[in-house]
Parts: structure tokens; C-alpha cells; sequence
């Protein structure tokens, strides 16, 4: 049975439109709108998917979904296991709030071995929160394991050896990696699929283990980094609406306008 | 006195240096306070590339390493970790500097938990605060805000730039730096590592996207896949490049390779047309450096409005015929 760790975090929609992005500069804290729920990030909803695909592909495998944070809400979190995954582990503690990535990366690989280990580890590429990419590459050095990026698709060619497609900027590569191993998944590898009605019943049956960081013994993680300033930089739009009589009209003006600045 | 900063910067597929490490010494000038500056090079780039020898430098380890060269194109940078982890080991830096390029964004986390210290990523300013610590500013939220992160005392850091961010420092005169050989030992992991087996390149129809001068892109207001070969059409015309948002890209409507955003291409073109794309920071990362965007979206309150010099509020569908029609007779004309 091949052991699968889907690392998913907890953060802000982004389809929310930027001017409803609102920090509090005074705390250092991204308010949330308020009536919005998050969501999973999206690239760890794509490594969720990886997984998914490693089953559908004839490999008895146990998915577990690790999650560190606070304030989890419960419909959210549940997403993968109603589209598959066996269970959800949350790391659910107020004090996550002042983790920097190695005290993040720390907690998984804690909770990871108090779970029994992990053969394969997957990772969102980025977070779409803070979008520094780099828990997954601490926590391969951590735990000391080949670590791949930016993955579109895993194939197991044997036992405890893997061929993955990583994408690059003009195509992709081909690398070839032994197992236990920990790889990040870009959106390439495909969308989740949908929950179904029996998935989602199942997973609204299962209730998630959760540690707190004491558990874990890591109630005293030294901070490295702290964020001293948050704001939302000033943008000034000057943009010039081009009003034809209908839709085509205004289609025709642009191309005029744009002819007229020399830009087409 | 040792270098407090190293510069560990690129190297291209050709063997010379990336022009993004000139940037690096710039983004280094702004927190060194005149303390020295060292650069990590591989000995055959050092040898190739002269390029260093005019630059304002202090030292320069020209480090040999089999198969350290061939590392930068590996896509897994293990050789890379090892030898940086080594040369900041033996002369206590307390800062490096890497560009937010593949390789950047894989070594600077890695080499940060190696030293047990901090990664700040992508970052776009970096000055020393009153207290002499770095403050390091780097766009989050998808480029919706800005954060500013301070490292504490006495904890080594590594610290990616965003390319474009600072200025190429200019060559200066005839400064030489001291040239130290540094030659480490082959790299024995102690764990299994992955390997590079084949570099695919994929052919993308058309003009690339980064060096086009212009730029038509569609995005999920276009609801499916058959109104990019209008768009195909007018980038014929316009002898532009084809983009796409990552949400068109998901569904399948376009390649991967069309993608315009945080996590797709990177573009600045003269002109960027877009169709029902609403301007998510995190596509705005992507294009930011367009000099003219051009919208034509439904929903006047889309972001897209306010990054853009001309704007159409309405029906790209009835926009689009229309606006092609007129592109194709100016052409005509000119």
C-alpha cells in the first residue's frame, strides 16, 4: 500500500475581485471579506488530484491530507476527501499564525511520522496567499528527500521508482526519481475532478485528526522572519473608455484610437 | 574582512552568466552599507564569461565542481545546494542573493534550511532599517499587497529577486576582484536523488510570447475554446502573440504554453489586447511590464479597467468581429 501525504493549506478565495482585498496595516493581517469562505489552494487541490490519478491508475495507495493552520472551516477542508482522499489531518493551533515556513514545514514532517510516514509527498507549487513556494523545498531538506518541482504527471514505472514530467518555461523534462520522494504540483496536471454526491456524504461522515503544535512538541519554534508591514499599494487608473453607439461600434473606435497612437 | 553578501547568480544554457546577476549586485548595494561582495561562480563560467571582470565586485570564488556546470540545467539543482552550502559554510555569509529564476526559486529555500536559516522570495526592494537589519519587500496576495519582512538578528538568509526589479549595475572602470579558487570535493548525497533524464522543448505555434510586440489574450469571459481562433486570426494580423489567462489554460481551452500570469509567462510587449479577462493581480503579475493594455471586458468594475490605457465595456463578441475588421483594413492602408 503506497502511502500518499497531500499537503493542502486553508487560504483567501482569489476569485475575490482586488477591490474587495482589504489589510489591516495597524495588525499585519489580511481581513477576509466578510460572507466569503476560502478555499483550498488551488495548485494543492491539483496535487490532491495527482494522488487521485495515482489510484485510478491501478496503485492500492492510502491518500492523507495534512493541513497546518487555525480557523479551518470544516466544509472547506473536507473538499479532498469528498473527491477521494481517505483522511484529513489538520495541525490546528492560533499559534500557526506566527509560523515562518520553516516552523510550517517542521509541523508537516511531525505530523507526517506521527501518521507513519509518508512513500510519496505531495505539494501544492505555490500558495496563493504568500506565494513563496518554498514550505515543500524545506520540508524535502528536513526530511531529507528528493525533491522535484513544478510536476505535471507521475508515472510509477517500478517498485519505489517514479518518472515525472516537470514542466519548464518552453516544454518539459523528463526525471527520474526514487521513492520516498516529495514533489511539488503545478495546474497543469489537471483541474480536481468534481465531488460527487456519495463523496461528499462520506466525507461529511469522516472527522479529521487534529494535533495542536504541543503535540507535536513544537510550542517554542524560533521565528526567523517577521512581517513588519502590510499594505495595498496605490494604483491609479487612467484608463480612456471608448463609447461607440453599440458593442461593434466601440470595437471599430478602439482599433481607430489604437491605429491613431501608433499601437497596432 | 570576509564578504558579509554573496551573489549566487544564473547561468544560461550556453555557459555564460545571466544578465540577471547584474542585477543581483545592484540589489546588493542597497544593504551592504560599502561591506564587501562576493560572487559564486562555476569555474568554467568564470573562465567563458568576462563579463564580471568589469563589475564592482570584491570577490569572486571560481568554483570547480564536477558537474556543477550542468547542475543549472538540471531542473533539481542538488549539485548546486551542495556547493553553495559549502562555499557560505567556509566563509560565514550571512545574506545571499539569488534571482527568482527556476533555479533561484529551488536553492534559495533549500540552501536557507541547510544554514537554519530564512527564504524571502521574489522580492522587489530591499533596504537596512535603523537597526541594520535587512527589510526585504515582496508582493504577495497574488500582487494585491505588498509586505515588508524583516530577518532577525544573527540568522542567515537567503533571498530571491524578482527580475526587473533593480537596475543592471554598471560596469565600473577598472576594479578587479580577488579571484579565489575554491574546489570541492565530488558530491556524495547520503540519501537517493533524483536525476534529469530529457529536456523536451515544445513547439509553440507562432511568435513567442516573450518577444512579441504584441500581445492578443483571451481569458474565461470567452466561455470556450472556439473564439481563440478568432483570436489566432488577429494575431495574424497584428503579427502578435497568443496569450491566454491561467483560468483559460485550466480548462483546456489553450495550452499551458499560452499562459500569461504569477505562475505562466512573464510578458512586456508595446500592446497588450485582451478579451474577457478581468485582471486577477495574479494575471496582472505576468504583464505588469506592458507598456498599453488594451480591455474589452463586460464588467466595468474588472481590475483589468485599471491597469489599462484604452478600454471597450461590452460584448467581446460582438466587440471582437468588429474590431478585427478595422484592424485588417488599417493594415491594409498602411
Amino acid at each position: 500500500m503506497l502511502k500518499i501525504a497531500a499537503c493542502a493549506k486553508q487560504v483567501p478565495d482569489t476569485e475575490i475581485p482586488a477591490s474587495q482585498f482589504v489589510v489591516d496595516e495597524d495588525s499585519v493581517v489580511v481581513v477576509p471579506p466578510p460572507g466569503v469562505q476560502p478555499i483550498v489552494n488551488g495548485f494543492d487541490m491539483n496535487a490532491v488530484e495527482t494522488a487521485l490519478k495515482i489510484r485510478d491508475e491501478g496503485t492500492e495507495c492510502e491518500i492523507t491530507v495534512f493541513s497546518i493552520g487555525t480557523g479551518f472551516v470544516m466544509d472547506v477542508m473536507k473538499k479532498p476527501l469528498a473527491i477521494g482522499a481517505d483522511n484529513l489531518v489538520l495541525v490546528d493551533d492560533p499559534a500557526t499564525g506566527d509560523l515562518d515556513a520553516t516552523g510550517t514545514a517542521l509541523a508537516l514532517q511531525a505530523a507526517i511520522n506521527a501518521e507513519g510516514g509518508a512513500d510519496l509527498i505531495l505539494c501544492g507549487r505555490q500558495a496563493s496567499d504568500w506565494d513563496q513556494a518554498h514550505v515543500p523545498l524545506i520540508l524535502g531538506e528536513l526530511m531529507e528527500l528528493p525533491t522535484v518541482t513544478l510536476i505535471r504527471s507521475i508515472d510509477i514505472v517500478g517498485p519505489d521508482e517514479l518518472r515525472l514530467e516537470r514542466v519548464t518555461s518552453d516544454g518539459y523534462q523528463v526525471i527520474a526519481s526514487p521513492m520516498p520522494a516529495l514533489l511539488t504540483i503545478t495546474n497543469e496536471a489537471g483541474e480536481p475532478r468534481y465531488a460527487n454526491m456519495r463523496g461528499i456524504m462520506a466525507a461529511s461522515r469522516k472527522q479529521p485528526k487534529v494535533y495542536n503544535l504541543t503535540d507535536l512538541r513544537l510550542a517554542d519554534l524560533t521565528q526567523r522572519l517577521k512581517m513588519t508591514r502590510l499594505f495595498v499599494p496605490e494604483t491609479e487608473s487612467e484608463v480612456e473608455i471608448i463609447q461607440g453607439e453599440d458593442d461593434a461600434d466601440s470595437g471599430r473606435l478602439l482599433a481607430l484610437r489604437m491605429h491613431d497612437d501608433g499601437l497596432i | 574582512m570576509p564578504a558579509v553578501l554573496l551573489i549566487l547568480p544564473d547561468i544560461r544554457a550556453d555557459g555564460t552568466i545571466d544578465p540577471t546577476a547584474s542585477e543581483l549586485l545592484s540589489a546588493s548595494r542597497t544593504i551592504t552599507n560599502g561591506r564587501s561582495v562576493a560572487v559564486f561562480l562555476p569555474a568554467e563560467a568564470a573562465t567563458n564569461d568576462s563579463e564580471w571582470q568589469g563589475l564592482d565586485l570584491d570577490v569572486v570564488y571560481r568554483v570547480e565542481l564536477p558537474g556543477l556546470l550542468e547542475d543549472y540545467r538540471s531542473g533539481i539543482y542538488d549539485v548546486i545546494t551542495h556547493a553553495a552550502n559549502e562555499v557560505v559554510g567556509r566563509n560565514g555569509h550571512q545574506t545571499v542573493l539569488l534571482p527568482k529564476t527556476d533555479m533561484g526559486s529551488i536553492v534559495g529555500p533549500r540552501l536557507a534550511a541547510r544554514l537554519g536559516g530564512a527564504h524571502l522570495a521574489d522580492c522587489v526592494d530591499l533596504t537596512l532599517n535603523n537597526a541594520g537589519r535587512i527589510a526585504a519587500t515582496r508582493p504577495v496576495h497574488g500582487g494585491n499587497a505588498l509586505a515588508i519582512y524583516e530577518v532577525e538578528d544573527d540568522i542567515p538568509h537567503t533571498v530571491s529577486i524578482r527580475p526587473g526589479a533593480f537596475e543592471p549595475a554598471l560596469a565600473r572602470g577598472d576594479t578587479r576582484p580577488t579571484i579565489e579558487d575554491v574546489t570541492l570535493s565530488n558530491h556524495s548525497p547520503s540519501t537517493p536523488r533524483a536525476d534529469l533524464l530529457e529536456t523536451v522543448a515544445e513547439e509553440v505555434a507562432g511568435i513567442p510570447l516573450e518577444a512579441a510586440e504584441t500581445v492578443v489574450a483571451g481569458g474565461r469571459g470567452l466561455g470556450g475554446p472556439e473564439p481563440f481562433e478568432e483570436l489566432r486570426t488577429l494575431c495574424h494580423t497584428l503579427n502578435a502573440a497568443l496569450g491566454a489567462s491561467r483560468a483559460a489554460c485550466d480548462a483546456g481551452w489553450l495550452d499551458h504554453s499560452h499562459q500569461v500570469g504569477l505562475t505562466g509567462k512573464k510578458i512586456s510587449p508595446k500592446t497588450y489586447i485582451t478579451f474577457g479577462i478581468s485582471g486577477a493581480s495574479q494575471h496582472m503579475a505576468g504583464c505588469s511590464s506592458a507598456r498599453n493594455i488594451i480591455a474589452v471586458n463586460k464588467d466595468r468594475s474588472a481590475n483589468i479597467f485599471a491597469h489599462a490605457r484604452f478600454g471597450v465595456v461590452g460584448d467581446w463578441s460582438k466587440v471582437l468581429p468588429a474590431f478585427m475588421a478595422a484592424c485588417a483594413e488599417l493594415r491594409d492602408d498602411d
